[in-house]
């Protein structure tokens, strides 16, 4: 159900990517960011950086991600699969 | 050995900073309250500023007497809920005054406005519906969603367009929407655009919510809040609200004037499993209530303290939430210097808030005021001084930085982080600039 002008990202790499780069806007050029890293623990980001980083997503991905389905994430690559869940739930 | 309060080490710290210079606001107690406006603190004679105290009703010689009328008949408390125990005739007469009050079918009491938004919300959204709710939500919202077993989903704070994109990848799913927002945000004054949000939820079909809980008695001609003054209380499902604010006592509500309303008393959990209010805390809410449709001085008076703090505030420097308001809040990014003021201001005979990150939009740390009817011009003017002679010693403002408008929106760096999870914020924050933009605009329009 993506609008026509948002490019869909569904595979996980594409996905992670697009992640990476709005976290390396908040986090900083020289934070290290992987699969494993943890995105509330390990990148010194604070609740509200946070919840915006969230709404970014949802803008990129035209996607939705309710409060519960963020509760159950902790890593990136966990950030990832979330999203490739939602946009095929949304397809 | 590892102590179950380990995990409180950060907030621990956070609280002993705050205590540096002697004080917290948890820990400030009044010994003698003198006023609706003055209290003793450690001996010394304080102006109230911080007390939500809109209309100045905590002292009204009616309503303390049909407390102490109640209380001489009745008891002082009614010991169980009401399903359990059954009601007293205030529960159902109050009932039925504020749905009168509102023009609308049915009211539901509750026993706080913290639980009237826990046991609205919880109720209303069950498990195949959704709950889009504002990012600067009050705690009462958020707590509610844990409660609730609805889908919950977060739009940007006052942003009607980030609201429609969240309805619109709705369509198609069978659950109700409901839409929830505050008519004033309790920490910078700031208000919901109401018309733009009723159009969205005619729109998609969703229901709305409003808590008018620092809006009752001081918006609209009759006081009925946000929805009075924007002439859209056709438009909307639910209003919540508390008596804690302008009725000066405390207690919570629901009302709608949809029908069926009732079935919630079965089903909401903060309503069935807590004692009722007591009779005296009913009868001064019912004396209270049937003042505010006719107290247009004290909103009148109340709007003119409003702009006078507000303006004054202003003039001398400081950055303040986007409107004026009776929420008057001092955008502060150092903690030190906030607590420095707050302190300040307590030794000079002010008593105002200090409200911390993450409870706070941009993680800003807020020296918040709310103001009453029952403030005296002079004592608003002295507020002032003292603020503006404790900011300059601070270096929080100088002589010559009037009227500057900060537009760098900080985004928390900086802010205490007190959840570690993804989820929990008790509060949040804004994205549009306009937001932070002052604006000062005719507030005689607000009323
Ligand atoms: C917006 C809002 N809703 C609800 C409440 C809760 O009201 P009460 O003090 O009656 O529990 C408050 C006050 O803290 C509030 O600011």
């Amino acid at each position: 159900m993506a609008s026509s002008n948002t490019p869909v990202k569904t595979d996980p790499e594409t996905i992670m990517l697009e992640i990476k780069t709005h976290l390396r806007e908040r986090a900083g050029d020289n934070a290290i960011i992987g699969p494993d890293t943890n995105i509330t623990r390990d990148l010194g980001l604070d609740s509200l950086a946070i919840m915006d980083f969230i709404f970014d997503l949802e803008d990129s991905f035209d996607i939705s991600i309710p409060m519960e389905r963020i509760a159950e994430v902790q890593t990136l690559s966990d950030l990832t699969k979330t999203i490739a869940v939602l946009q095929k739930e949304a397809a | 050995m590892s102590s179950i309060f380990d995990k409180f080490a950060p907030l621990q710290e956070q609280h002993t900073a705050l205590t540096a210079l002697g004080r917290s606001p948890d820990q400030l107690q009044f010994e003698d309250i003198i006023s609706p406006t003055e209290a003793m603190l450690n001996g010394k004679r304080t102006i109230l500023m911080g007390t939500n105290n809109y209309l100045g009703m905590t002292f009204d010689e009616g309503a303390v007497n049909a407390a102490i009328e109640a209380l001489k008949t009745q008891g002082t408390g009614t010991t169980g809920s009401r399903i359990a125990n059954g009601s007293y005739n205030g529960h159902k007469a109050l009932e039925e005054e504020l749905a009168v009050f509102y023009g609308m079918r049915s009211a539901i009491l509750f026993s706080t406005g913290y639980q009237a938004n826990l046991g609205a919300i919880a109720a209303l959204a069950g498990r195949d519906d959704y709950l889009l709710i504002d990012a600067d939500s009050h705690a009462s919202i958020y707590d509610a969603c844990r409660l609730s077993d609805a889908q919950v989903i977060r739009f940007r704070h006052n942003d009607p367009v980030n609201l429609e994109r969240k309805l619109k990848r709705l369509e198609g799913t069978s659950g109700s929407k409901l839409i929830v927002v505050e008519s004033i945000y309790s920490m910078l004054g700031d208000m919901v655009p109401l018309k733009e949000f009723v159009e969205i939820k005619k729109k998609y079909g969703a229901y709305l919510l409003i808590d008018e809980a620092h809006s009752l008695g001081v918006l609209g001609q009759k006081g009925r809040g946000l929805c009075e003054r924007e002439g859209v209380e056709g438009d909307i499902d639910f209003i919540t609200g508390t008596f804690s604010k302008s009725i000066g006592t405390v207690g919570g509500f629901l009302v709608s004037n949809l029908p069926g309303l009732g079935i919630v008393r079965f089903v909401s959990r903060p309503y069935m499993f807590t004692a009722s209010p007591p009779p005296s805390v009913v009868a001064s809410a019912r004396k209270t209530l049937a003042k505010i449709a006719g107290a247009t001085d004290l909103r009148k008076k109340l709007w003119d303290n409003a702009t006078q703090l507000y303006t004054g505030l202003q003039q001398a420097g400081f950055e303040l939430g986007p409107t004026i308001s009776p929420i008057v809040a001092i955008r502060l990014s150092d903690p030190e210097k906030a607590i420095g003021l707050w302190n300040g201001l307590l030794d000079a005979g002010v008593y105002t808030n200090l409200a911390l990150p993450p409870a706070t939009p941009f993680g800003w740390y807020l020296l918040r005021s709310s103001i009453s009817a029952a403030h005296t011009t002079e004592q608003i003017a002295l507020a002032i001084e003292v603020c503006t002679r404790i900011g300059r010693e601070l270096g929080l403002i100088t002589l010559s930085n009037s009227k500057r408008a900060d537009k760098t929106a900080q985004q928390g760096n900086g802010a205490a982080q007190l959840n570690g999870d993804l989820q929990t914020r008790p509060c949040a924050t804004s994205e549009t600039e306009s937001a932070v933009t002052p604006t000062t605009d005719d507030p005689a329009a607000r009323v």
